[in-house]
């Protein structure tokens, strides 16, 4: 049997399984699903919990019944079905700057439009929690609590200092740390008290956390599992379908099932050796934001080639730090959310902000030929240090990089020619590498050979 | 005991001068992009913590013996930062980053502050550019929980480990209550001065009072306040006449600054008589405490005595609001409205600000900087034109 490590051959028959594949259909409904309860939600005037993907809390705010509205979600949306420039056009006339951060400004849009949005209408927001990983989720909610007077609650969760002196338990630092993240919890739960109108259930938290972490534990198999020759999952496509539940339905039933059968069926894929539908001759890693302008064309760039994506630091930080694998102790669940919203944020953030340590052990552990990076105009969060990370990288190891910038929202910064050419330029660069390298262990082996036999 | 630091004069180009010649070495300390007071206090044997903007407490990294320098960027041309950056970035942070790979300016350690999603990453950039230590320094984003200062008086004491060895001399709470004390003398001064600005804007022009406060990121702050000593009372005394000139407040320059020039080219048209250049050096708006817990007086003072800006979050301070009351506590006909390019924080802040000053029928003038601008005659016309409509509304 194939295993990741042991990266056996593809069967030339694998056995046909309704397994493959399931994940994409399931996640596809699921999202439709969250999206058609958002709208009853809307519908019957019901104020939802806004919040962000790194840090969402939605295992606590899910307890008290608020319906999770994820602001970044709906624009990226936007943006998939071709309509994101009508929403940044309205934010601009109101007076935004074309410079800011697109995933605002279609939401500012939806906002005045009452919500509506492609997939559907979402609910006003009854209370917005976000945490510190990026800066722009102040700014953001602070719109909200202008336009509605929604009370806002910063979670402040301190990141790693400078590289290399992360934290851990008995440290004084974290310790400190982690006491402060869990007085705001507390703060928080006081909050919700009083929005919700509901007194909080910490046996209902105990589940949600469960569900978490059955959700954060499968997470990180699942990416273990893509070190399989071919991956069994494309990072770019597929991996964004498993992130989207993994975010909406954080601490949710549905979403602890989800990930249970997603690991199911990647186990399975690796074990016969069942990949994506690229042929792939080059294993890649993305680093940076999706383009969503042309989600499925800028893929087929990189498709066209054999390239697939096998990893990427998307699936990290926009996890929240899931891939950790951070899994709850139900025993004491509040301090252990502190712990675990610390400890999961903060390696949000490692994974954009120091980010050459981490894909120097991806390139190593993924096997990967070159690595993608797409720092984009929307999120400097993500992208400013994306060329001095490349430099970096590139100072540690002799891989492949491209460096090509566009925006996940504003299709006006998107060129796809421009993408294409550097895109094939560097796929010209990986094909020359391989048969450089192919001729190098063709030379290496005659010369033993030939070594061997003036031996003998 | 106190701490050991280099018995050097940084500045002396301005002593024994008049006042117009003493403000013409302080105009042209602040425009000398090689940094010449560093570069003297190095050459003495001092150690130099460069901190970037906005606010930093000082405070900690006076106390041990080091000499606190505000990165700030500078009007250069960014030719080795450049290959560090993408695209889509504010210039103060490639002109940081510049100072020191051009080794204008050469550091012990490098802080900076998650104070906007670029700057964030300055800290992790700068450490794997340089050898010396680069990190960041949390100050709480949630200000409204009611362990925000105890954390923070945590975070100033990793600070504290973090400076002492770097710099290696410790910083011990008798060091800290010393330089609490001089650095509130400082922040007296600069309200003095702030006041002189409000109440009599014909004595000081908008760029006279901008290079006097900048000035405080370059000095040792005993040599600082020596300086405001000697400007203040000269100042209040010089024989300027009073003009029919509009009154506003400047908002927008937090971060990055506006060319001297161009605050220059303002103060031609209309009093400057509030603003928040450089806000972070005089961020805390009242003395720290001296007595007691020398850290938790500091990490206090940053949530409780404080000014406001568009990269700090507190429910308690509205930014729209703090910018209506200080135009009417500056008794401001207008406000000038400004961001960086590409300063996202600050150009988020200006939808809020000019829809409240809409609101309040509050005239205003919005426009865009970037600190290597040479040309401002097109602005210069737009904001005589603005101040001359006023006049006729």
């Amino acid at each position: 049997m194939q295993t990741p490590e042991t990266g056996n051959s593809p069967l030339v028959n694998p056995p046909v399984n309704p397994l493959v594949g399931r994940a994409n259909r399931d996640g596809a409904q699921l999202f439709r699903d969250w999206f058609s309860s958002l709208g009853e939600a809307a519908e019957r005037g019901q104020g939802g919990a806004y919040v962000f993907v790194m840090g969402s809390l939605a295992e606590l705010l899910r307890t008290f019944d608020f319906p999770i509205v994820f602001p970044e979600i709906n624009s990226l949306q936007t943006a998939v079905r071709h309509l994101a420039h009508d929403y940044l056009n309205e934010a601009e006339d109101f007076g935004y700057s074309p410079d800011i951060c697109g995933y605002v400004k279609a939401d500012f849009a939806a906002q005045m439009r009452g919500g509506e949005l492609p997939m559907g209408r979402i609910p006003k927001p009854a209370l917005a929690v976000y945490t510190n990983a990026c800066n722009t989720y102040i700014k953001w909610a602070e719109i909200w609590e202008r336009m509605y007077e929604t009370p806002i609650f910063t979670l402040d969760v301190p990141g790693t200092r400078s590289c290399g002196r992360v934290t851990g338990p008995g440290q004084v630092d974290f310790e400190n740390d982690r006491k402060y993240v869990g007085a705001q919890i507390a703060e928080l739960i006081t909050l919700c008290e009083r929005v919700s109108g509901q007194r909080f259930d910490i046996d209902r938290l105990r589940e949600a956390l469960g569900h978490a972490s059955t959700m954060n534990r499968c997470w990180k198999r699942v990416l273990e599992l893509n070190r399989s020759r071919p991956a069994l999952f494309n990072a770019l496509t597929d991996g964004t379908i498993y992130l989207g539940v993994a975010n909406g339905l954080r601490g949710d039933a549905k979403g602890a099932a989800y990930f249970t059968d997603l690991v199911e069926e990647m186990e399975y894929k690796a074990a016969h050796g069942i990949g994506t539908l690229t042929t792939e001759e080059y294993r890649l890693l993305f680093v940076g934001v999706p383009c969503y302008p042309i989600f499925r064309r800028f893929n087929e760039l990189f498709t066209e080639w054999g390239g697939t994506f096998v990893n990427s630091t998307y699936l990290w930080f926009a996890s929240g730090g899931s891939n950790l694998g951070f899994e709850y102790d139900l025993s004491r669940p509040l301090e252990s959310l502190a712990e675990g919203m610390l400890l999961s944020v903060r390696d949000a953030m490692d994974s954009m902000f120091f980010s050459p340590g981490i894909l120097e052990q991806m390139v190593a552990d993924y096997g990967a030929d070159g690595v993608v990076f797409h720092p984009i105009k929307s999120c400097r969060t993500v992208s400013t240090g994306l060329a001095d990370s490349r430099r970096a990288l590139l100072s540690k190891l002799d891989t492949a990089t491209l460096f090509i910038e566009s925006d996940h929202m504003d299709r006006r910064v998107v060129s796809e020619a421009q993408l294409k050419n550097r895109v094939d330029a560097f796929f010209e660069g990986l094909a020359t590498r391989k048969r450089q390298s192919a001729i190098s262990a063709s030379a290496a082996a005659t010369g033993a050979s030939t070594s061997a036999n003036a031996g003998a | 005991m106190s701490p050991c630091r280099p018995e050097v004069v940084v500045f002396p180009e301005w002593r024994d001068k008049p006042l117009e010649a003493a403000l013409y070495e302080c105009r042209e300390l602040v425009e000398d992009t090689d940094f010449p007071t560093v570069r003297r206090w190095r050459e003495a044997g001092g150690k130099v913590v460069g901190h970037f903007q906005v606010y930093f407490p000082e405070e900690i990294v006076h106390a041990a013996g080091a000499l606190p320098f505000k990165v700030r960027g500078a009007p250069i041309e960014p030719t080795q930062a450049d290959s560090r950056f993408g695209s889509y970035l504010c210039s103060i942070l490639k002109t940081s980053l510049d100072l020191a790979l051009s080794q204008r300016i050469e550091l012990d350690l490098f802080v900076s502050h998650p104070i906007c999603d670029a700057a964030r990453n300055l800290a992790a950039i700068w450490g794997r550019n340089f050898p010396y230590a680069a990190e960041i320094l949390y100050l709480p984003q949630n200000a409204n929980s009611a362990h925000a200062a105890t954390w923070l008086r945590g975070e100033y004491d990793r600070l504290r480990r973090s400076v002492e060895a770097a710099v290696g001399q410790e910083a011990t709470d008798a060091s800290l209550a010393e330089s609490i004390a001089l650095f509130n003398d400082n922040r007296a001064l600069m309200r003095d001065l702030y006041r002189l600005k409000r109440e009599t804007p014909w004595l000081v022009s908008a760029d006279e009072a901008y290079v006097l406060v900048a000035l405080a990121g370059l000095l040792p702050r005993d040599e600082h306040n020596a300086i405001l000593r000697f400007m203040l009372p000269r100042l209040a005394e010089r024989p300027a006449r009073r003009m029919d000139r509009t009154r506003v407040v400047l908002e927008g320059g937090f971060c990055e600054q506006p060319p001297l020039d161009l605050v220059r080219s303002i103060g031609r048209s209309c009093y400057v008589v509030d603003d928040d250049l450089l806000i972070g050096l005089r961020w805390l708006t009242s003395d720290v405490s001296t007595a007691g817990d020398a850290l938790g007086n500091l990490a206090t003072a940053y949530l409780e005595q404080s000014s406001y800006s568009p990269v700090q979050h507190d429910l308690r301070k509205p930014k729209e609001r703090m910018l209506l009351e200080r135009i009417a506590r500056a008794r401001a006909d207008a406000a000038i409205v400004m961001a960086a390019k590409m300063c996202e924080p600050g150009l988020e802040e200006q939808v809020a600000y000019t829809k409240a000053l809409d609101h309040a029928g509050i005239p205003y003038f919005v426009s865009e900087f970037e600190e290597s601008m040479t040309s401002f005659d097109q602005l210069e016309i737009q904001l005589q034109t603005f101040v001359e409509n006023l006049l006729f509304r």
